[in-house]
């Protein structure tokens, strides 16, 4: 009985470990490994004695930080405001409706908005500022990145707002809390869960956007994951490459770590 | 309730402005006689029946398709079962451990995923082609359907099953009776989620991919790298209506099914990457 249940869930589980553990085991491997192929430390070794990977690495953090914060900054307000809207989820499907248009049609559309003659630099020049180089930056690599990232950060932030209950806010109104004291001591603690799950959501691909950097930002910004992609596909170094992915992966992990759910009562 | 002042929805309205912007100025320079993404000289259809004769562009498109549904019914299938395999697994601690291995596929960068299945497919001696882009868009598809699934099925009545074993429904029965149709919101939720990213996916396509097979992010990748093409703004028309379209009329099915069954459904808006603990 229970056993053919069992019986069900077996193709998941080969899949998963052909798919989750292997693969990941493989990058370790790999990471120990020469460009012949031999037994080696020399990738681990020169990663973290290069003041170039190190810098990549910094600067990488620095960019999916920013990206984050602008995408907080930016998606927080919006959550907020769209929760006190009428047909509230039909408006945040509109919102989030951009997110199903191919990631890579909208950095395109870039290429063209930010270009010497394009829309926004018309603006500047009418604007009497003039046209500035704004392609090929890394100002323009954040301001895709964040305007990808947005939908990410505000539907979380979205759900948490929307799932605390109406009577709390009432009742901080009815013993005489205006809106801002109504926001700062009962929305904004209750709405952190869904600021970390949208911090995950928006850091740890912020940290492997390769294909926004070799678009838009030319080669003036240079993440981990272009660097990993860079390693793989056009140097050929599957060693250094595969080291990039670890440090990646632990990164992962500690953003996990640090935007884990915390026990009840922690955050009440 | 607070209704929001006007200033709020000012603000809302920039944000959504800002949010369409780029994909309507794609549409917008589709229809550029210039042929430029700057100046707009005049009105023509010429970078659509472009796109309708470029045999090559339409070969990729239905490829893309079909690695989309083949992938995401395989993920479907396999993902609820597995699903169904978690929520009977009786103890506590497995039940942890699978959803932590389930949850590592679904935040990896899409880098890592690549670059390990690259490893994989290389270390196997599979040959990178259709069918190496196929199996990876099953694998990461699968987390995203067990993740909607799994739901579903902890809102199940338990005892609905213990009842039907006492009437004398078979193992098959119980699934096939009770235990699939309560769960019928999540399964179209996952297939349906699995369905866009696999269309959606770029980064881990790109890795598997090989010389010899591409899916329209690849193709779009090589383009775009190449400078503007109008032939791709015509693209990206035709690709917003289509996903326009299959969103809305998700959302309705969903929303009828809330409505009829009283089950709280899925919202297409649920996010694989939001819905992480």
């Amino acid at each position: 009985m229970v056993r053919q249940r069992k019986l069900l869930s077996v193709p998941y589980y080969l899949w998963m470990g052909l798919f989750v553990i292997v693969p990941v085991l493989l990058l370790l491997f790999q990471s120990f490994r020469g460009m012949d192929g031999s037994f080696t430390l020399l990738n681990i070794t020169s990663y973290f004695t290069s003041p170039v990977y190190l810098t990549m690495t910094g600067q990488s953090f620095l960019y999916a930080f920013l990206i984050t914060v602008m995408t907080l900054l930016i998606s927080y307000p919006a959550a907020y405001f769209l929760t006190r809207t009428e047909h509230k989820h039909l408006w945040l499907l509109v919102m989030i409706l951009p997110t199903w248009m191919n990631i890579l049609l909208k950095a395109y559309a870039f290429i063209g908005i930010l270009s010497q003659s394009g829309m926004v630099n018309q603006l500047l020049a009418f604007m009497g500022i003039g046209a500035q180089p704004l392609l090929f930056t890394r100002l323009s690599f954040l301001i895709v990145a964040t305007y990808i990232e947005i939908p990410f950060m505000l539907l979380p932030v979205f759900n948490a707002i929307d799932d605390i209950d109406e009577s709390l806010t009432l009742a901080s109104r009815d013993l005489g809390a205006n809106e801002w004291q109504t926001f700062r001591s009962v929305i904004y603690p209750l709405s952190l869960s869904g600021v970390r799950s949208g911090i995950q959501a928006v850091f740890i691909p912020s940290l492997s956007l390769f294909m926004l950097t070799r678009l838009i930002a030319g080669n003036r910004v240079m993440t981990l994951g272009t660097a990993i992609e860079q390693h793989f596909l056009v140097t050929q170094n599957w060693g250094m490459g595969s080291t990039m992915g670890i440090v990646l992966i632990v990164i992962m992990f500690a953003v996990m770590a640090l935007t884990k759910k915390r026990q009840r009562g922690g955050t009440r | 309730m607070v209704k929001n002042t006007k200033l709020s929805s000012v603000y809302l309205f920039v944000v959504f402005v800002l949010l369409y912007l780029p994909i309507f100025y794609l549409i917008y320079y589709s229809f550029n006689a210039a042929g430029t993404m700057n100046q707009f000289d005049g009105f023509t259809l010429e970078h659509y029946t472009a796109l309708a004769e470029d045999t090559r562009l339409l070969t990729i498109a239905l490829d893309t398709v079909r690695v989309a549904l083949i992938s995401s019914l395989a993920a479907t299938v396999i993902g609820t079962m597995g699903a169904i395999g978690i929520y009977f697994s009786r103890k506590r601690r497995t039940q942890g451990l699978l959803m932590s291995l389930n949850n590592i596929l679904l935040v990896s960068p899409d880098v890592i995923i690549g670059a390990s299945f690259l490893l994989l497919f290389t270390l196997v001696g599979f040959r990178l082609g259709f069918y190496s882009v196929l199996f990876s868009h099953i694998a990461f598809s699968i987390p995203i359907v067990v993740l909607m699934v799994l739901p579903r099925l902890e809102e199940m009545n338990p005892h609905m099953i213990t009842a039907a074993r006492d009437l004398g429904a078979s193992q098959w029965q119980v699934l096939k009776e009770i235990i699939l149709p309560s769960i019928s919101s999540g399964i179209l939720a996952g297939f349906f989620m699995a369905f866009t990213y696999s269309i959606d996916d770029f980064a881990v396509t790109f890795f598997v991919t090989g010389n010899g097979f591409a899916t329209l992010s690849v193709e779009i990748y090589s383009r775009a790298r190449q400078g503007v093409s109008l032939e791709i703004n015509a693209l990206s028309t035709i690709l917003f209506l289509v996903a326009m379209a299959i969103v809305v009329g998700y959302y309705f099915i969903q929303k009828q099914q809330r409505t009829r069954k009283k089950i709280l459904a899925v919202d297409p808006t649920n996010h694989e990457k939001a819905v992480m603990p």
